[in-house]
């Protein structure tokens, strides 16, 4: 008797529990579909510990920002600047005063309205040179920046630099705002919630942002530093978008995803220490470049696709981009090893490549490089490294022999391309140091007329592969996969992330 | 009385003979160039020619599971003989000796045992870098807690034994006795314990492979390549499941000659 009372109870207890359970589930659910929409993005590498746009260096965190921060101006998907946080514009015609008006009604993500003061303070903190370089160093030519009056601010110029205004997509961010590395207050269509490291960044919509609001209200990116396993997390649901899948990763997804093919916007390189042994003799890298074969590596890690590349500057930039340099070099195992003889080197080398591990691209890139310079005797081996690891090694304190990355640019301006490769820039990694290159992109800077300054840059771009400053490959193809329950995602000429635009489609 | 046949010796020995067979041939011979990549032969199927079909930059797999294998084999026989001969060492002192040097390296064994191996050699990875020879020392150094463990119990033990009084009363030296009147009646404990080390030791450089800080690409190792195979589980399952399948024959082979030792 007594026990089946217990039995009973027991009975009881269980069936309350699962009712509970299941209404709780059922909840949820309803919940989300009703009130809000959310997407889960997988990006490949966490977002860097600093949230301070001033500071950002790494392209993966720099296009995640680019939905939370926004310059004077910003650029559309085509690659064009439109006014962002100024509502308009105007350039003297000596091009050295700049004057902005400030857009009405602007708020940052903590509701306060956008003043001339904070323009002022973030134009001035990039160009301060108390700390060494300024941090964007296009900036260092501000002579100065006036507040007019309380809607207009005035950059006035050292000297004339018709792509000043590129640079000015930098972001406006709050004077009061005493900790930017903590606190992520920018304009964008979307604002930081919360950031768990290793795991993921969430933001949602702003609700009081000044154009067109953005479509999705919470946006998740989850780190998924393991390329290997993108295609069953987006089969799985785990995330429902990834910018950049890998070709064979895109051939495994299910039917209700849709992949989109763009470019990456990127160099991807072997990219060489030139000032180590044996790599610090043009004809050593020469040598490189001529066991390069192009087309067999994009057959290898992208089926054919990816689009050649044979200096620094891809596709996208339209007017500077060069395309008989890819040519300039063709596959030719004698020459190379001409060269290495030359060089002093008849027997070959090895030599060691250093590559983050999370980017399949260029760990893939990599064996093909290695096998490619048996053929003439060189022996690559591979160092996979930690995405943070590649950062402070490699990219901070240089020490490496070469690496296989992609290398974007921040804006559409040769510049941003092309800096990075002058003697003395705090982001040439490579120690590149040619005084002729110096001297060239100097004059490319000081030239105002358009047409002579892309002929001084594609003389900068005819510098480096001539003289094999890096073994040039190509611009990745960018596979986009997103579940058909979304739509709405642009390809910009840039390396950013535009997650206002995308969208839900009604369900069938 | 008839004694009944100790199958788990004759499969283990025929398990392992295949695999080592396999292994040496891999050595000397393979069908093609473990490296050579071909993109006519991306993710080819199964094949007369490619009997295990080929990898995604073409290579064939049958000859990478060779040389890997090999690679694998290697790292698990470097990574036994530095986990013995170190755990043999401070087994030996500490269990013939006792006193304050048994205290003191026991608790520090005891520290590192608190770590799973492959934890502590993630550890010595880091400090050392990314490998083959590397996940030896690093798998090595792992694994000298447990063996010398395996040896103290033992020296413990047979310290007090009769034969070794009578050693002693001989005048026979410390080291003498240890070496060569206590170690050869260990080795029975020994032995099978050095054949579950081995497994282990396939087993963690499978995994630190797996995990990328293992063997380096382009090197092949059955858990470098089960790695790589990951892209393609559902384009090219060959890949990921013949590197699997030696593992499972290595494994299961060391772990049946155990248990056949150990009833023999």
């Amino acid at each position: 008797m007594k026990r089946k009372t217990i039995k009973n109870l027991l009975l009881v207890l269980v069936l309350t529990t699962l009712t509970i359970a299941l209404s709780a589930c059922s909840g949820d659910k309803a919940g989300e579909n009703s009130d809000s929409s959310s997407i889960t993005i997988g990006i490949p590498q966490d977002v860097e510990d600093s949230l301070d746009p001033h500071k950002a260096v790494a392209a993966g965190t720099e296009e995640v920002f680019f939905n939370i921060y926004e310059g004077l101006v910003k650029p559309d998907s085509d690659g064009n600047l439109v006014p962002a946080v100024a509502s308009d514009y105007a350039i003297s015609e000596d091009g050295i005063t700049y004057t902005f008006t400030l857009r009405e009604g602007i708020k940052f993500h903590d509701g306060n309205p956008v003043t001339v003061d904070d323009i002022k303070y973030s134009l001035d903190r990039c160009a301060d040179t108390s700390n060494g370089d300024p941090l964007v160093s296009a900036f260092s030519n501000i002579d100065s920046v006036n507040i007019v009056d309380d809607k207009t601010v005035e950059v006035v110029l050292k000297e004339a630099d018709t792509e000043f205004l590129f640079y000015l997509t930098n972001a406006i961010i709050p004077a009061s705002n005493e900790d930017p590395a903590k606190n992520a207050i920018g304009t964008g269509p979307y604002m930081f919630v919360s950031h768990t490291m290793q795991e993921s960044f969430v933001m949602k919509k702003f609700d009081d942002y000044w154009g067109t609001p953005a479509n999705i209200d919470n946006i998740t990116l989850k780190v998924c530093a393991n390329a290997d396993s993108i295609a069953m997390d987006l089969n799985g649901g785990s995330i429902n978008m990834f910018a950049r899948v890998p070709t064979e990763q895109a051939a495994q997804l299910k039917d209700n995803f849709e992949v989109q093919e763009g470019t990456m916007n990127l160099v991807q390189a072997l990219y060489i220490n030139n000032e180590v042994e044996p790599f610090n003799d043009p004809r050593v890298r020469q040598a490189l470049c001529y066991a390069l074969d192009r087309q067999n590596v994009m057959d290898m890690v992208a089926d054919g696709k990816g689009t050649p590349v044979g200096s620094s500057m891809y596709p996208a930039f339209g007017k500077y981009y060069m395309e008989e340099l890819n040519d300039l070099y063709t596959t030719n195992y004698d020459k190379a090893k001409e060269l290495l003889a030359e060089a002093g080197y008849p027997d070959g080398f090895s030599f060691t490549m250093t590559v983050p591990s999370n980017y399949t691209q260029h760990v893939s890139t990599a064996q093909v490089l290695a096998e490619q310079f048996k053929n003439i005797g060189v022996d690559a081996q591979i160092n996979l490294v930690e995405w943070d690891t590649w950062l402070s090694d490699v990219y901070t304190d240089r020490n490496f022999e070469t690496t296989v990355v992609g290398v974007d640019a921040s804006s559409m301006t040769g510049r941003a391309m092309l800096e990075r490769f002058v003697s003395t820039a705090p982001n040439n990694f490579i120690n590149y140091n040619n005084p002729e290159y110096d001297e060239v992109f100097a004059k490319a800077l000081a030239e105002t007329d358009d047409a002579k300054k892309t002929e001084y840059y594609k003389e900068c771009e005819r510098i480096l592969a001539e003289d094999a400053a890096n073994v040039y490959i190509q611009d990745l193809a960018c596979l986009v996969a997103i579940d058909k329950k979304y739509a709405g995602y642009e390809f910009y000429p840039l390396y950013v992330q535009d997650y206002s635009k995308l969208y839900l489609v009604e369900e069938q | 009385m008839k004694k009944e046949k100790n199958w788990n010796l004759i499969i283990g020995c025929v398990l392992t003979g295949m695999t080592i067979i396999f292994v040496l041939v891999g050595f000397f011979y393979t069908p093609y160039d473990p490296e050579t990549m071909d993109v006519t032969a991306k993710l080819a199927g199964v094949s007369a020619a490619h009997p295990m079909g080929c990898d995604n930059f073409g290579r064939d797999i049958l000859s990478r599971v060779m040389k890997g294998s090999g690679t694998t084999l290697v790292v698990a026989a470097g990574t036994v003989a530095i986990g013995t001969m170190a755990g043999i060492l401070i087994g030996a002192f500490t269990g013939y000796y006792g006193g304050v040097l048994d205290e003191v390296l026991m608790r520090i064994i005891d520290a590192l045992f608190a770590f799973p191996s492959i934890l502590l050699a993630l550890v010595f990875i880091s400090l050392l870098g990314p490998g083959k020879y590397n996940v030896i020392v690093a798998l090595g150094i792992a694994f000298i807690p447990s063996f010398s463990r395996i040896v103290r119990s033992q020296f413990l033990y047979q310290r007090n034994m009769d034969y070794v009084s009578s050693a002693k009363l001989q005048g026979a030296s410390d080291i003498r006795i240890m070496f060569v009147h206590i170690l050869p009646n260990t080795l029975s404990v020994l032995r099978s314990s050095v054949m579950i080390g081995f497994n282990n030791a396939v087993l963690a450089e499978a995994g630190m492979s797996y995990l990328g800080i293992g063997v380096q690409p382009p090197d092949a190792s059955l858990g470098r390549m089960l790695s790589e195979a990951q892209s393609y589980l559902f384009a090219a399952p060959g890949f990921a499941l013949f590197p699997g399948f030696v593992i499972i024959v290595m494994v299961l082979g060391f772990s049946l000659l155990a248990e056949g030792m150990k009833d023999a």
